[in-house]
């Protein structure tokens, strides 16, 4: 338990890096994410077949192999950035599509009439969405939404295998140099990752259960 | 929600517009492509003076001419899968055994299990993985395999137990009544039928389990973006980095691809059959009988006191 309290100014160091990542990647994420999914409802068929190939190629690429065209290949096409900015292009890109599934699963979650009735009324496609399917399809949102940044969380760490000095990082070399107290370092690390995780799923599972009642 | 319910069924003036729009935003994806393309192929000048020839440059592709490279390749994305495929039956099996611990009827079982699964899904896999790797100096091939097994096990578990809690109470009361233990009606009633429902949350967790074998590059484990991007790229120089980028993305598309394909077909295919299934029970032979089997329905739906899965 030594190895942890001694360390502390450096868990906190990493922990900080890791919220850094997960605030702006999580930002950018919901910006891209928001995009995709309002071009994927469009009535624009390029648009949604762009959108439509956007999600899936992402999705179906590996967070690793992504963060090693950031941190690696950029820099080799001449791009020059901080290694923690490449790490949080490489995380928005790849949450980006999962934000954009949560939100057209929550637009289709609305029941059809809802949009028909906004229709008959005379609402064109933006007033439709604006104030008639968006703000039901909001808080059906939110609970998936939520699920989406644990899962960004989790996956900062993986920028700990691009040069990026976060809580994994930390977690290595604190490891390496306390070769006698490795559980207990990683257990350190673990517990900063639930203190974000876990209380996110509390309160996604909360959401959920009150909202999907109230419907 | 079809998409068209959002708009009117476009009248000439609109569709002629969103034609437009439609033809005006391909060509502005094609240019977006196009530059893409200049740029990567654009010969680029180095620190030395020397200009590297473009990103599609002959002299950068001809590595996979040889067909040793290809072997080399073939045997990072046999290691993929198969550590994917054992961590995949670990977490198959894990799933089931945490499934029947969670919803076991002691307390005393139920909460250190709900604890674990917690402390599982909160954390991180990779950081799993270097759990394993030095805490038990397992060797790279068993931190992924456990570490992903144990994982994904806890997430397919908790479907499993949203399976089991969304059958209808029947189907357990039944077994019992049939003498079978308790034990006997988990496994052989209750299982088969919510391992029917989940199969295509499952399956995709699967496709996500494939993904996340990509994290053995950063413990050490030969898989295929290990094979590609560090031992190939570094034998044959950086020339080639951005050929073996390429080429690993489109392998790594066409597994993942394949596999959601099967997931997404899965998943219809056992929709549909259920849903026909009931369509086909509830064709009404005589409204009265229809009715009552309604009501019945409705009660048993307020008496199971699981309004929300429903």
């Amino acid at each position: 338990m030594d190895v942890i309290f001694d360390n502390l100014p450096r868990y906190l160091a990493g922990f900080s890096m890791t919220l850094q990542l997960l605030v702006v990647a999580g930002i950018a994420a919901l910006i891209i994410g928001t995009i995709i999914a309002t071009m994927r409802i469009s009535p624009v068929p390029s648009l949604r077949g762009f959108a439509a190939v956007y999600t899936e190629l992402v999705r179906n690429t590996p967070l690793t192999l992504v963060l090693f065209f950031c941190a690696l290949i950029l820099p080799y096409l001449g791009v020059r950035l901080e290694y923690s900015v490449f790490a949080m292009i490489g995380l928005s890109v790849y949450t980006s599509p999962f934000v954009a599934e949560a939100l057209r699963s929550g637009i289709n979650g609305v029941p059809i009439g809802q949009a028909e009735a906004a229709r008959s009324l005379g609402l064109g496609f933006g007033q439709t969405v604006g104030y008639v399917v968006f703000p039901q399809a909001f808080r059906m949102v939110i609970p998936p939404l939520i699920n989406v940044f644990i899962a960004l969380t989790k996956n900062t760490s993986v920028a700990g295998g691009f040069f990026v000095v976060e809580l994994f990082t930390i977690g290595k070399e604190l490891a390496n140099a306390n070769g006698n107290a490795v559980i207990a370092v990683l257990l350190g690390v673990a517990t900063f990752y639930l203190l974000i995780t876990i209380p996110l799923g509390i309160f996604a599972a909360r959401l959920e259960k009150k909202w999907v009642v109230a419907r | 929600m079809s998409g068209s319910v959002l708009f009117d069924a476009p009248g000439p003036k609109a569709r002629r517009l969103s034609l437009i729009l439609s033809i005006v935003v391909g060509i502005l994806i094609l240019a977006g492509l196009y530059w893409l393309y200049t740029i990567l192929a654009a010969p680029r000048p180095s620190s030395g003076g020397i200009t590297l020839p473009g990103m599609f440059d002959p002299s950068r592709w001809d590595v996979f001419a040889n067909p040793d490279v290809w072997t080399f390749i073939w045997g990072g994305v046999v290691r993929t899968l198969q550590a994917a495929a054992a961590a995949a039956v670990l977490a198959l099996i894990l799933g089931v055994v945490f499934a029947l611990l969670r919803t076991a009827k002691s307390a005393w079982i139920r909460t250190p299990t709900t604890v674990i699964l917690e402390f599982v899904r909160g954390m991180p896999v990779l950081l799993m993985m270097l759990f394993i790797l030095l805490g038990f100096s397992s060797g790279a091939y068993w931190a992924v395999v456990l570490a992903l097994g144990l994982y994904n096990g806890a997430i397919i578990g908790e479907a499993l137990r949203a399976g089991l809690a969304s059958l209808p109470r029947g189907q357990r009361e039944a077994g019992l009544s049939l003498g079978l233990r308790e034990l006997q009606t988990r496994m052989l009633i209750e299982f088969p039928q919510a391992f029917r429902q989940m199969l295509p949350i499952i399956v995709a967790q699967l496709v996500v389990l494939l993904k996340d074998t990509s994290l053995g590059y950063i413990v050490g484990y030969p898989e295929l973006i290990r094979s590609t991007m560090n031992n190939l790229a570094s034998f044959y120089g950086n020339r080639y980095l951005f050929s073996f980028f390429a080429v690993t993305l489109v392998i790594y598309l066409i597994m993942n691809l394949t596999l959601s394909w099967v997931a997404r077909w899965l998943s219809k295919h056992t929709d549909s059959a259920r849903r026909g299934g009931k369509a086909g029970k509830e064709v009404p032979v005589d409204p009265a009988l229809a009715i009552a089997q309604a009501s019945a329905a409705a009660r048993q739906s307020e008496a199971g006191g699981n309004p929300g899965a429903r």
